[in-house]
């Protein structure tokens, strides 16, 4: 038998199902690794006590033969959806003793399916970030290390970073991400797992703290496209409670992994050839380029002349909707309060000592972007390159199938390295933003190792509403890949 | 047009954000920075483009405007920072 902690969900609900294992079980061992492996940050907030009551559930319904689709998979929830009953933060000190008295429609469709959730998991404040530095919690810590023996502490990716920690780690099987612009796929790259945002009003948004509402989407983070594609269909589907929650049947994602490629088109942007791109960034591209094409796929160049823009028109676009989101943190209906000489004073007081540096910054640019006079120049502005932007999109489609490009311009970092310059951080999300303000669906697959050891990953893109074929790709380039590598700490364990 | 701390202290009052001399003085040049390579969206020609607010190319649908749910006061007032007899507690607002 594999060690519990090291299968696919794939191969829980199997063994599951088999009665190989229990899933109190399942459970106690990924707790195990949780605990063990504290050091890296990962939860905000651990509920074993809970994990191990639900795990207790699943197996009287595993022994009643009423498994649902995530029977007692234990998975990590972001702290930024809302858990009846147990505290949720946004990584913020300004929601620090937050409970919600209601359960997030994407979290509450996974207890449903027997889903088994250990803890909240970290993040950058308000899930505003791309290394996980912000949290008010404390930064998150790469389970992966360099092969130089400098054994620096490496960031795991933001704003989803406690999710790809976790993942990564072996402390949970799933992770729950939320992806704004790349949230979910530049973790997912920088902790060598795979990760989907899927299609803009796929999953339901309520119940999530929100960011930027028109571009923030949930989505998952596991070890393989399959537990992906597994997961995501329990969390998807129409709700009423939000307004931007598409009415279309959810297809059975893991049925779209068929391993064949053939006469499918991708295309290759030649404007994500950015200068500068190092080159192993580049080589793994080809190498993705060269699978596909071995796989009997055809590759198109493509092209989308707006891609440079995408950057500084998000950096508009989402600090407008953040400032606008946020408005609601006053000290008065939930959450950290300052006392003040009166009320517009605790206001100010509350939200200068409740936000972080990050949040706080974009709140400012945000408040800059909407006033009065500059509306027009700077708001209005970024919506219309935001149409062009996802224009580009449109036209390459008629072209292209599947669209691949790098998930980052970069492996891991060192904790601290890019934190003096926000423009430098920024430039992260250069891959992930374009389709992020397009609403499209993207993932990110682990590809290769990168001369120190780093996990470099792949993102596929594909049409609204097709996750399908991204599925189908990613399981794909995975295979051709063969990644097998893991984290040495994991190695470390398991020997 | 380039940012200064004054803009920043005004921003700041309109986003309800009570900054100290020492926090205006560093997010001054952060800001100014970041608003400087947004003008760079000024080198595209957008005349004749539509603004996008939302890429869901559907019509909000609307809903009969009934009551369906409610009932919760207690679960509302639940996480307040004060609260008494039912409403939330604020510092005084009108003399």
């Amino acid at each position: 038998m594999t060690e519990l902690t090291n299968q696919t969900i794939a191969q829980a609900l199997e063994g599951l199902k088999k009665k190989e294992f229990s899933a109190t079980e399942l459970t106690q061992a990924h707790i195990k690794v949780m605990e063990d492996t504290r050091h890296l940050n990962a939860y905000i907030t651990e509920t074993p006590d809970l994990a191990l009551e639900a795990a207790k559930e699943s197996d009287k319904r595993i022994a009643a033969g009423k498994m649902g689709a995530l029977e007692g998979i234990p998975i990590g929830m972001k702290d930024l959806f809302c858990t009846k009953g147990v505290r949720t933060t946004a990584a913020s000190k300004i929601l620090g003793n937050f409970v919600p008295q209601y359960e997030s429609t994407v979290s509450g469709k996974m207890l449903a399916e027997g889903a088994v959730f250990l803890g909240k998991t970290n993040l950058d404040e308000f899930a505003m970030g791309s290394s996980n530095t912000t949290s008010a919690f404390g930064n998150v810590i790469s389970p992966w290390k360099r092969n130089d023996g400098s054994n620096v502490d490496l960031v795991p990716g933001g704003s989803s970073g406690g999710s790809s920690s976790a993942v990564a780690a072996r402390s949970c099987m799933a992770a729950t991400g939320t992806d704004t612009g790349g949230s979910i796929r530049q973790p997912a790259a920088f902790c060598g797992i795979a990760g989907i945002k899927p299609t803009y009003g796929r999953c339901s948004r309520w119940g999530v703290i929100a960011f930027a509402s028109s571009l923030d989407q949930p989505g998952i983070f596991a070890r393989n496209t399959e537990d992906c594609a597994i997961v995501l269909k329990s969390m998807a589907g129409h709700d009423p409670k939000d307004s931007t929650s598409a009415n279309r049947p959810v297809p059975d994602f893991a049925a779209a992994l068929t391993g064949n490629v053939k006469g499918l088109k991708v295309g290759i942007p030649k404007e994500y050839n950015v200068e500068g791109i190092p080159a192993e960034i580049s080589d793994i591209w080809q190498k993705g380029i060269d699978w596909l094409k071995a796989g009997g796929a055809e590759i198109v160049d493509i092209s989308l002349p707006h891609t440079k823009y995408a950057l500084p028109t998000y950096y508009i676009i989402a600090p407008a909707e953040c400032s606008s989101n946020l408005a609601r943190y006053d000290g008065v209906r939930y959450g950290m309060r300052v006392e003040g000489e009166n009320l517009n004073d605790m206001y100010g007081r509350t939200r200068a000592e409740g936000f972080g540096s990050e949040v706080t910054r974009r709140i400012l640019i945000g408040t800059y972007v909407l006033s009065a006079g500059f509306y027009d120049a700077y708001y209005i502005k970024a919506q219309k390159l935001r149409r062009l932007i996802h224009e580009d999109f449109v036209n390459a489609y008629k072209q292209c199938d599947v669209i691949l490009t790098p998930t980052a311009p970069s492996a891991a970092f060192a904790v601290g390295e890019n934190d003096d310059d926000p423009l430098k951080m920024y430039m992260n999300d250069v891959f992930t933003i374009p389709a992020s303000l397009a609403g499209l669906p993207g993932m990110s697959v682990p590809a290769g190792l990168d001369s120190k050891g780093l996990p470099l990953g792949l993102q596929i893109l594909g049409r609204p509403w097709d996750e399908e074929t991204v599925f189908r790709v990613s399981d794909f380039i995975e295979k051709a890949a063969a990644f097998t590598a893991v984290p040495q700490m994991v190695i470390k364990k398991a020997a | 047009m380039s940012i200064d701390k004054e803009t920043v202290r005004k921003v700041a009052g309109l986003a309800r954000l009570k900054l100290n001399e020492e926090e205006l003085e560093r997010f001054t040049p952060q800001v100014a920075g970041i608003m400087k390579w947004v003008e760079m969206l000024g080198e595209v020609n957008t005349d004749k483009v539509a603004p996008l607010a939302n890429v869901v190319n559907s019509e909000l649908k609307l809903r009969p405007d009934g009551i369906t749910d409610g009932g919760y006061q207690k679960e509302i007032l639940a996480n307040a920072p004060e609260s008494m007899e039912g409403f939330f507690v604020v510092p005084k607002v009108v003399e």
